[in-house]
């Protein structure tokens, strides 16, 4: 038995619970993390911004963090254990932990909470996110000059608003170069699966795809691509080592410096409770070097980037119909982040059926 | 090549480490032993294959160092429940736990790296039968294996006197003790095989299904290969069945996605696991077959008198 609870202790020290050594005066900045730290994408850049955060503060901080916390019951519990060990910020970086944050928040008015991409807040519960759709819009631009065939193979996790936003964003860049260019979207169900993410890659390109986009965490999406001799497009972390003749570009998330400014607010005592959503402008996304592509395409991107940078460009301006044929924006009006936070509709164009 | 052979070709890369994981761990139950740590044991044996294939740039010593690590890893399994009879299904638990922690930091450094694909071997004349040549004989060695060791298994298990042995200790280990049979000795032996074959699922991950070492690479499919021994009523060629009918459903319902066919995909998500769960029901309506074909000793210690 004693082997067993030892195996258990190793195993869970080794999991990744950092814990910290309780310097008295440092304040502990927490972070829960879906996916390991080295996951290639989406929890990377999040461990990257942290190591930003830490290497900005020094001594006067620890960043202690939880891997693979599992969205659902099991967040609850290691959020709770956050905050119970004295974090003064905890940042909880995926959707599902939306629920469990605002549940513990209630139970630790003291402890301030940040929830990424979610849409509950609270008094001590703040939320953060990334105009990524901005970038998947440059990305359909790309994918529409690049597709010899007009059609590209979309892996999505699952249909929230974040997915199904950038669905339509990609999908509307690409109509606005060419009206017939169609999307097959695959449902993996998952965030991080690097088998089924393969699976689904290989399907599109067995049904004639030859641009590839994902939304799920891993670099085997990128990896068939390579394989099969198409060109991809890299998703929360720049992945050109997978593919260094595949990738077109990828939005690299950049959470660095939101963290950076969130906690000078707790040392400085002004943090308040904010719904945050910065876009290429503000550096929280970057776009990954436009490599394997002609140059009027590069210039292309880099011109559309220039402009929603400056905000002469919305990706989502009008006319533009829901998929259902009704009117959704009228000519040059753009959307209001409120429509874009909850959306649950396909525009037209989009060759899916957006599951309920 | 054909859309259907393009299909078929996905759905054997992703049934291939089901087949294999589940292979071992059918013939470590078979023993009468369970173990759950077969998560564990394939990502540890994914993580050495693909260090030791960086290593040496060779996927075959890789493969070799696949199956050593799950064989070594389950000897720790083999120690705690047999030698100090430990509760089984806690140890199993903490088997897999372990695996992945470990393994992700072992990994650490590889993460990010491209892999080295393991190369297919083409048997001549037989690869170019139309159709089936470029299925079944243009792929690699890992899967010939996998195919190999179904035949085997069965033939060991129902063919030889050393598998009737097995079965018998896996069926009654106080009457196989008391005919003199090696209980412990042949429970290591099926422990090690079980963590071997897991092993070698571990590096057709890493090495041919997706040629790279991401954290938890196996996402799950442990539980699945423990699933499928069930499913099988612990018989190796309904075992290959099964493995090939939920690699197969897995695949299919990707290729109803992108066809557009307008069925929610959360219900095709669920697809295979429900296509497991009604043949499962179907053929276990038979309960004498059933119970024939269950270890009956599964999962209890056994401590020899002395």
């Amino acid at each position: 038995m004693k082997k067993i609870i030892l195996a258990l202790a190793t195993s869970a020290a080794v999991i990744g619970f950092a814990a910290a050594a309780n310097a008295q005066d440092a304040t502990k900045i927490c972070f829960i993390y879906v996916g390991s730290k080295t996951d290639g994408g989406w929890t990377q850049a999040h461990d990257i911004g942290r190591q930003a955060l830490q290497a900005e503060f020094g001594d006067k901080i620890e960043t202690p963090f939880l891997e693979n916390v599992p969205e659902g019951p099991d967040a609850e519990r290691a959020i709770e254990r956050m905050a119970r060990s004295g974090c003064a910020l905890v940042f909880t970086t995926s959707f599902g932990f939306m629920d469990a944050t605002v549940k513990v928040a209630e139970k630790f008015p003291d402890v301030k909470f940040e929830h990424a991409t979610g849409f509950k807040s609270g008094p001590n519960v703040a939320t953060y996110n990334s105009r990524f759709y901005e970038g998947r819009y440059i990305q359909g631009l790309i994918a529409a000059k690049m597709s010899q065939k007009g059609v590209a193979g979309y892996i999505a996790s699952f249909p929230i608003p974040e997915v199904v936003m950038g669905i339509n964003s990609f999908v509307h860049g690409a109509q606005s170069i060419n009206p017939d260019f169609k999307v097959k979207v695959i449902w993996a169900n998952t965030w991080f699966d690097p088998g089924k993410e393969a699976d689904a890659a290989k399907a599109l390109i067995d049904q004639g795809v030859d641009i590839l986009t994902q939304h799920t965490d891993t670099t085997a999406p990128m990896q068939v691509a390579a394989e099969r001799g198409i060109k991809a497009f890299g998703q929360a972390s720049d992945m050109i080592k997978a593919g260094p003749e595949t990738q077109l570009t990828a939005i690299v998330d950049t959470w660095g410096a939101y963290y950076i400014k969130r906690t000078k607010a707790v040392l400085d005592g002004t943090w308040k409770s904010e719904q945050v959503w910065d876009g290429l402008k503000d550096g929280i996304l970057t776009m990954a070097p436009y490599t394997n592509m002609p140059d009027d395409v590069k210039k292309l991107a880099e011109e559309a980037e220039a402009k929603i940078r400056s905000g002469e460009l919305h990706p989502f301006t009008g006319p533009i119909k829901k998929q259902d044929g009704s009117d959704w924006l009228a000519d040059g009006a753009v959307s209001d982040d409120g429509t874009l936070l909850g959306m649950n509709f396909y525009i037209a164009g989009v060759d899916d059926q957006l599951p309920k | 090549m054909g859309i259907i052979e393009a299909i078929l070709l996905t759905v054997i890369t992703a049934a291939t480490p089901l087949v294999l994981a589940s292979l071992g761990e059918l013939v470590t139950e078979r023993s009468g032993v369970l173990n759950l740590g077969v998560e564990g044991m394939m990502v540890m044996g994914a993580v050495l294959a693909f260090a030791a294939t960086q290593a040496t740039g060779s996927p075959y010593i890789g493969i070799l160092a696949g199956i050593a690590c799950g064989a070594l890893f389950s000897l720790l399994f083999g120690f705690l429940t047999l030698t100090l009879v430990a509760n089984q299904v806690a140890t199993g638990l903490a088997l897999t736990i372990l695996g992945l922690g470990v393994s992700g930091q072992i990994g650490e450094p590889y993460v990010g790296m491209s892999g080295i694909k393991l190369q297919p071997i083409v048997i001549p004349l037989l690869a170019d039968i139309p159709f089936l040549g470029p299925l079944l004989f243009k792929q690699d060695l890992i899967f010939y294996l996998s195919i190999a060791l179904v035949i085997g298994v069965n033939w060991f298990l129902f063919k030889s006197r050393a598998g009737l042995k097995l079965r018998a200790i896996g069926d009654s280990h106080g009457s196989a003790h008391a005919l003199g049979i090696h209980v412990i000795r042949t429970r290591y032996l099926a422990v090690m095989f079980g963590g071997a074959c897991a092993g070698l699922a571990g590096a057709q991950l890493s090495l041919v299904y997706t040629p790279q070492w991401v954290e938890n690479m196996s996402a799950g499919r442990g539980w699945i290969a423990l699933a499928l021994v069930v499913f099988a009523s612990w018989r190796p060629w309904r075992l290959l069945a099964g493995g090939y009918l939920f690699g197969a459903v897995s695949i299919s319902q990707l290729h109803a996605q992108a066809f557009g066919i307008g069925i929610p995909s959360q219900f095709l998500s669920a697809l295979p696991y429900a296509a497991t769960v009604i043949v499962l029901v179907l053929i276990s309506h038979n309960r004498r077959t059933t119970l024939i074909n269950t270890p009956a000793s599964l999962g209890k210690p056994f401590v020899p008198d002395r």
